[in-house]
């Protein structure tokens, strides 16, 4: 009944959407397994794309070639630049979408696809012969065939769903669980452990009062995710902020007893940043109020999602104390939320290809890797299409490194350090942040897109001409001077110390106080020259201006860093052989396989003096 | 942020001890060091010689033909050396210019001074020591006295990583703190107090500072004090460095100028070592051949923390020693005054009240041992300021650069909360200085190897 595909994505999440459009773009024969052709690109939880450094992953998915920027730019009801008031490392774009038209646009472009094929059904089992994958066998009893298979399973496997003392299995509220892979795994030799994520109630927006919430309106320039030519949005949606109190958390504690998470059932690990409300005011009790935000699930709806008040407390309780919410007297709740827990397979069971070191041509994307977010999910799913198809072709795999991208701290992170909870990306886990910019993923990876087969030639046309063009500008600025008379009213305007004689602009721009803008507005000269650049360029250039002194230090680190990656250990490499290595050392590198010394020494448990001792002995 | 030693290159250094000998061992270590000597060799070819070869040969500079030195070369192939790779090993003249020079001069030529222990850790790459016998040669090499060997021990027993580690450990915190105000600025946190974000900057900075302090104590205790015996020709200089050594090691007549060099010796007073350097005498007109030597005591002198003033007390008055001296550059000197031939002297109170300007000024006789234990309390006095007996003193130079690496970045933490920059770039600095400190401490991930097992290691061996 099947042709035998080149790759089979099970799951059609974020992950599984990256893998199969990845895959089939760069020209394999892909089949996407998913339970329920509806539920393609769910947001199972908020609304909302990006984020601090989130944002940034998918701005790297967008100049890879990936589409998750492009949906959510097609589908963003409000945008917004977080971080503003930071510096430019710092800036993370966020969009509140329609849940119900980001979903809908991801399964058009798949559709659009003609190397994807669909599949409405459930992986069961995946055939292996010979410690290699060659296939699924669906709950249908189809066995379908293919070079490699790549899963992304989400919260699916094993899920088991919690509200109050009401517990039944699903993988999302009102979906069946998936039953058999986890198992099968185990007998292969995988480790699996247990998870635990939330997700707030959905209530009716006409039972809302909004005066007496704060407004939350998005950018009045909003910008986009994608490099490419997306629509900026005209119209926004406004989000809202109000605060639970005292009365609030006192109903929420009336039902600890029958909460799932203090009474024992739920055993998986939750993340600490993303804390259940009864988590917040359990382990912050000093607080007298958390924030709420208040966020519209589309254009068209009603409902409205409740960030910030994560539970799996009963549904009454979660009720009555949303009623003590100002604004909320007179909620009316269309869903509860709930706890769900699921299968994952601790990361560092996998290279960095996302490929696993037991099973050939397997590979592991999304929450089956301990991840939270859409954003980390839909990075390794972009990963692991790209890799599984450079496999099957025979070509050299594609592994970011850590000064290169977010999806390079996020895989180096996992297949070395694993996780305990789930692993959710901050911009503090990559020490070369101030070079993994929203405004330069373009310019970091759209030649590795393009290189790969994946990033059409008019990205990589656009990103030249833009990096050309900021070095035009740079080119300027340090070759111009302007006269004391022409720039000391603006410099006292922004209260910075005037010049006595002419100056070169470069020395002038660095200054903390002054910006490009404001230069161009004294300076006609200047204006003129920056009129036919957009201001996505600009920026880019005033940054390389204003940072280029930190930005050149962590080259110098990141190269060192590289040097350090650059020393390979190879395949078979006889740990035995290196006497004093401490054991714990020993385990994990036996264990985890680093191909690099670099690698090995971001293993947590492999100490420097180990390090050392590997060097020594690989006669570096 | 030392991530590697680079491996390819070559390297040199002194191999015999610090000081004065009458021979001095240079080495050269790696690919090039047969080739780099070659280049000061003009007509004989090093080159295809075996191993263990030893060649007598002058060494001329390459660009100006000029002689640098007569020296014998001995050549070691790889693998069959002390580092498993090409040595070669300079015997030349023991004084510390002739030293020098070489060195600069080969380093001009394409080698590198070798990093503290490079030459044992390039042994151990090569498997020529385990590591068990590396360490145990670093045991050796350090500690040479008694103070040394305690300092050493605190060290190894985590009392400067101890302290160290306490304030990486706050800086870890602090940074915790700027990170949250970076990664959740979307979120209802309560942000750091700025006003205690500066105070612990200033204790982070303080504490460094006073940790750098007891690195001159620790410096002493560890490298010895050089003491530098100085004196008119005939003073008795000589005698009393052989008195203070119990010893013949200097060459003592009557005539005058008889000592042409610099001698240096060591003694242990109280635990800790002094580096005693005899002087050629000083004496205005001296003939040509002595002018050297002279010059050379004057910068002695001015390399040494101590200096002691010998002088003959029945032929000096006050207004003579002021001038024999005055050109010394005594300033900021610990000068301990010593009027010696006070055997021969009949009214030494007398004499002495005349020098009622001059502090630290004690009667010996070089000759009858008189006065040589007050000499010696003397000297131990002249110790830098003393931490408490508890207190972790820092004895390695490369602690003291980190320390101060860490605190040029918390200045720039600060100055950087003054003029408002981003947290993300304050956080660069943060982490930097954290780095510094994990130098030190080796609880870092990813970087500073080889180098930390081997900063126990002297230069050379």
């Amino acid at each position: 009944m099947f042709k035998e595909y080149d790759i089979i994505v099970v799951g059609a999440g974020h992950a599984g959407c990256e893998a199969a459009n990845a895959a089939a773009k760069m020209g394999s024969a892909v089949l996407l397994i998913t339970m329920d052709m509806a539920k393609i690109a769910q947001m199972s939880c908020n609304p909302a794309m990006g984020g601090v450094a989130k944002g940034q992953i998918v701005r790297e998915i967008d100049a890879l070639g990936g589409l998750s920027g492009i949906v959510s730019d097609l589908s963003t009801i409000q945008f917004r630049m977080l971080n503003k008031s930071k510096g430019p490392a710092m800036w993370s774009p966020r969009s509140q979408n329609d849940r119900v038209l980001f979903a809908l646009t991801w399964r058009k472009m798949l559709e659009k696809n003609v190397n994807v094929d669909f599949w409405q059904d459930s992986v069961q089992e995946i055939l292996i012969n010979d410690k290699a994958v060659v296939g699924v066998i669906t709950s249908m009893g189809q066995t379908i065939y293919s070079k490699s298979v790549v899963l992304t399973n989400g919260t699916f496997l094993n899920g088991i769903i919690h509200v109050g003392e009401k517990q039944f299995g699903g993988g999302r509220m009102g979906e069946k669980a998936s039953v058999g892979i986890t198992e099968q795994l185990k007998s292969l030799g995988f480790e699996s452990g247990r998870m635990k994520t939330g997700t707030p109630p959905r209530v009716d927006g006409r039972t809302l009062d909004y005066s007496k919430m704060e407004e939350q309106p998005g950018d009045e320039n909003p910008g986009k995710f994608s490099y490419s030519k997306t629509p900026l949005i005209k119209d926004q949606r406004c989000c809202w902020i109000t605060y639970t109190n005292e009365k609030v958390h006192k109903y929420l504690k009336e039902g600890f007893d029958q909460s799932p998470m203090y009474s024992g059932r739920i055993k998986g690990l939750g993340p600490r940043y993303c804390p259940s409300i009864e988590d917040k005011i359990n382990r912050f009790a000093e607080r007298e109020r958390h924030q709420i935000f208040v966020e519209p699930e589309g254009w068209d709806t009603v409902e409205i999602y409740v960030n910030g008040f994560s539970t799996s407390l009963p549904e009454h309780i979660q009720l009555k104390a949303l009623k003590a919410i100002s604004g909320f007297e007179n909620v009316k709740m269309f869903r509860p939320g709930y706890a769900i827990e699921y299968d994952f397979f601790p990361p560092t069971q996998l290279k960095p290809t996302l490929e696993t070191h037991n099973i050939t041509n397997l590979y592991f994307a999304g929450q089956i890797n301990g991840t939270t977010g859409y954003e980390e999910a839909a990075c390794q799913g972009l990963m692991a299409g790209i890799n599984a198809h450079l496999k099957n072709k025979e070509k050299e795999p594609l592994v970011l490194n850590r000064s290169e991208a977010y999806v390079g701290v996020l895989i180096d992170d996992l297949v070395n350090k694993g996780t305990d909870e789930p692993y959710r990306m901050f911009t503090s886990r990559a020490e070369f942040r101030i070079l993994l910019r929203q405004d330069n993923a373009d310019l970091r990876l759209t030649d590795i897109g393009y290189r790969v087969g994946l990033a059409r030639e008019d990205r990589l046309i656009r990103k030249q001409e833009k990096e050309a063009n900021i070095y035009k500008i740079i080119d300027f600025i340090k070759k111009t001077s302007v006269s004391a008379d022409s720039i000391n009213p603006y410099l006292e305007s922004v209260d910075s110390a005037n010049i006595n004689q002419q100056m070169k602009l470069i020395s002038i721009a660095t200054r903390p106080q002054v910006s490009l803008l404001g230069l161009e507005k004294m300076n006609s000269m200047l204006a003129t020259f920056l009129s036919p650049f957009d201001e996505e360029t600009k920026i880019a250039a005033e940054i390389l201006i204003k940072y280029e002194s930190y930005i050149e230090k962590e080259k110098d680190l990141a190269y060192k860093l590289l040097k350090f990656d650059a020393l390979d250990i190879y395949d078979d490499f006889d740990y035995s052989l290196v006497q004093n290595l401490s054991s714990e050392a020993r385990e994990k590198l036996i264990k985890q396989k680093p191909k690099t010394l670099g690698q090995a020494s971001r293993i947590s448990g492999v100490n420097p003096s180990d390090v050392s001792l590997l060097m020594v002995h690989l006669g570096k | 942020m030392q991530l590697f030693y680079n491996h390819n290159d070559t390297i040199c250094a002194v191999a015999t001890p610090p000081g004065m000998g009458a021979i001095a061992v240079l080495r050269l270590s790696g690919k090039d060091a047969i080739g780099t000597i070659q280049k000061f060799i003009k007509n004989k070819n090093i080159t295809d010689k075996p191993g263990y070869s030893a060649i007598f040969a002058s060494l001329t500079n390459p660009e100006t033909d000029e002689i640098l030195d007569e020296v014998v070369i001995t050549l070691f192939r790889a693998p069959a050396s002390y580092t498993g790779e090409d040595v070669v090993e300079i015997s030349c003249h023991g004084s510390i210019y002739i030293q020098q020079l070489l060195l600069q001069q080969f380093v001009k030529h394409g080698c590198r001074l070798a990093q503290p222990g490079e030459f044992t850790m390039r042994a151990f790459t090569h498997g020529k020591l385990d590591l068990s016998r590396a360490e145990a040669v670093a045991d050796l090499i350090s500690g040479e006295n008694e103070k040394a060997h305690k300092a050493a021990l605190g060290q190894m027993r985590g009392g400067v990583s101890k302290e160290i580690e306490i304030l990486r450990q706050q800086l870890i915190d602090f940074a915790a703190l700027i990170e949250l105000e970076l990664d959740f600025a979307e979120e209802d946190v309560e942000f750091a107090n700025r006003e205690h974000l500066y105070k612990l900057i200033d204790e982070i900075i303080t504490k460094s500072e006073k940790l750098i302090d007891t690195f001159h104590y620790g410096n002493a205790i560890k490298n010895g004090i050089p003491t530098v015996i100085a004196g008119k020709p005939n003073a008795g200089k000589s005698t009393l460095l052989n008195v203070l050594l119990n010893e013949d090691r200097a060459l003592v007549s009557d005539i005058a100028g008889t000592t042409r060099d610099t001698i240096e010796e060591n003694i242990i007073i109280d635990g800790i070592n002094f580096r005693l350097i005899d002087t050629a005498g000083i004496r205005q007109h001296a003939e040509a051949i002595e002018g050297m030597g002279i010059e050379r005591t004057i910068e002695k002198i001015s390399e040494a923390s101590v200096v002691l003033y010998v002088f003959d007390i029945n032929d000096t008055t006050p207004e003579l020693l002021e001038k024999e001296t005055s050109h010394l550059l005594l300033e900021n000197k610990y000068i301990i005054w010593l009027a010696n031939k006070c055997d021969a002297c009949n009214d030494i109170e007398t004499k002495l009240s005349a020098f009622k300007n001059y502090n630290n000024i004690l009667p010996i006789s070089s000759k009858t041992g008189e006065g040589i234990e007050q000499l010696k309390t003397a000297l131990a006095a002249a110790l830098p300021h003393k931490p408490n007996e508890n207190d972790v003193v820092l004895t390695n130079a490369r602690h003291v650069t980190s320390l101060q690496e860490t605190i040029q970045c918390l200045q720039t933490v600060k100055a950087g909360f003054q003029n408002n920059i981003s947290g993300e770039l304050v956080a660069f600095d943060i982490r930097e200085a954290i780095q510094h400190l994990g130098n030190i401490t080796g609880a870092i991930t990813s970087d500073d190897l080889l180098g930390s097992i081997f900063t126990r290691f002297c230069i050379g061996k």
